[in-house]
């Protein structure tokens, strides 16, 4: 079953066409990693499935929703979509657990009660339930983004999108984000991962999509891609990374 | 010699602090309906609707380009008197510094909102939050931390700028002092006792300021002071 589908999908910013007329599907419970050079486009790929940008052309059908129909209530349909970035953004005047229980009983999709032990349980999952009452200042990198992770998930969404998730940890904080989204790929989240890590890529992933220059160059098992590249950018791209 | 001028400032004293009770009421009133206009006035100017934003941006404009006495005597002579009502002067004079205060609070915001890093917005924005919660639960209570000082600064200015609102009129200290000079020639005397009790009300008010920074913040430097 298709989750994710994406059509003729083009983004400009002024002139500078990011994305060139884009067709992309991501079936229910696949983990597709993005991987390609800076500039590619594919941070604004992701950030077009949740319209953080709005697309210059094309359409973009979330389970079934066209998050390009501006007579679609957005918020609604962002709910169903779990984001996670690079910088972690967490909400720095919140406790941890806070920071995870406040968009679910804002938006009334659970009550306080249920939002505190979804919290606690999920912070739980990803190894930081003894650092629920403290400020996102006093973590580390890691330990912010696995939070991060909880509070996407807190709403219960049907897609993940994770925008270069550990490019800004250290290298030792690196492993333990991972393992939290491994162990989501395996309970059959679907997942689209913006990524340098190309061993988690080879590791985690259905399927590896190589983009450069606003196109998709390749896609194909992450065996396929990484072992036997066909084209010359995606062959010089895997040179200059692994 | 000391004797004289105890005896000055003592007969003094009572007029003084009156003028200064007025002066810190005005101030209060003022910036409190200040700091509603200011946030309203932000919020408008950094509207995606332009009629909003260009209206706030018209208002800081003026109020900005032009001197706080100059909309003291265009409120009180160029409005207030036309009117078929009477409005005082004290009011008219919390008026002007509402007004006033309130465009340079707007711009103390809108750089107070524009420093909160542009994915505190994104992230609240993707877990489905409208703007307006967003901005209210999300942008606002970092960003009103932020601006303590500069907001704490801009008191500290409608408080002193109270005293230009003697040209109207208004009983304040600085009138005050200038009744009490008047009558007893004693300049020196008088506009020290004033100045330092300019001086004594800032002081506090600059406490309060950080101890309200220091209750409002989070994370790191929290646990610092409390350990």
């Amino acid at each position: 079953m298709v989750k994710v589908q994406i059509k003729n999908l083009r983004k400009c910013f002024g002139d500078l066409e990011v994305l060139k007329d884009i067709d992309f599907t991501v079936d229910d419970g696949e983990v597709v990693c993005v991987i390609g050079p800076s500039g590619s486009g594919k941070s604004t790929l992701l950030r077009c499935i949740n319209a953080l940008e709005v697309p210059t052309g094309g359409t973009i059908i979330v389970d079934d929703h066209e998050i390009t129909d501006k007579h679609q209530d957005i918020n609604k349909l962002r709910e169903n979509i779990g984001m996670v970035f690079q910088q972690f953004n967490l909400f720095p005047h919140m406790t941890v657990k806070k920071n995870v229980m406040m968009a679910p009983v804002d938006r009334k999709k659970m009550t306080k009660e249920e939002a505190d032990k979804k919290a606690v349980a999920l912070l739980e999952t990803v190894g930081l339930a003894s650092k629920s009452d403290e400020y996102p200042d006093n973590l580390s990198g890691g330990q912010q983004q696995r939070v991060a992770i909880a509070r996407a998930l807190a709403m219960n969404p049907d897609v993940m999108l994770f925008d270069e998730p550990t490019s800004a940890l250290d290298p030792e904080m690196v492993g333990d984000v991972l393992a939290v989204m491994k162990r989501l790929a395996e309970q059959g989240m679907t997942m689209i991962v913006v990524t340098h890590e190309m061993g988690f890529a080879r590791e985690v992933a259905d399927r590896v999509v190589f983009m450069d220059g606003g196109v998709i160059v390749e896609q194909g098992r992450p065996a396929d891609i990484f072992g036997n590249p066909q084209n010359e950018r995606t062959i010089a791209f895997l040179n200059s990374v692994l | 010699m000391f004797e004289h001028v105890i005896s000055v400032v003592t007969q003094a004293l009572p007029k003084l602090c009156t003028g200064m009770a007025l002066t810190i009421q005005m101030t209060l009133f003022g910036v409190i309906i200040a700091f509603i206009i200011g946030l309203i006035a932000c919020l408008a100017r950094i509207s995606r609707f332009k009629i909003f934003s260009a209206v706030s941006g018209a208002y800081i404009y003026i109020i900005r380009g032009t001197p706080m006495l100059v909309q003291a005597f265009f409120l009180y002579f160029g409005v207030a008197q036309l009117l078929p009502f009477k409005l005082s002067k004290n009011l008219v004079g919390i008026i002007t510094i509402s007004l006033n205060a309130g465009a340079y609070m707007a711009e103390i915001f809108r750089g107070s909102i524009q420093s909160i890093s542009k994915g505190q917005m994104e992230a609240a924005r993707s877990l489905g939050l409208p703007y307006g919660t967003a901005m209210r639960k999300v942008i606002l209570p970092q960003a009103l931390r932020r601006s303590i000082p500069s907001l704490t600064n801009q008191v500290i200015i409608s408080l002193k700028d109270v005293s230009i609102l003697s040209a109207i009129g208004v009983a304040e200290i600085f009138q005050a002092g200038k009744i009490i000079t008047a009558r007893n020639m004693e300049s020196t005397i008088i506009w020290t006792t004033v100045g330092a009790i300019y001086l004594i009300v800032v002081f506090l008010l600059t406490k309060l300021a950080n101890y309200l920074e220091r209750r409002t913040s989070y994370g790191q430097s929290t646990n610092k002071k409390s350990s």
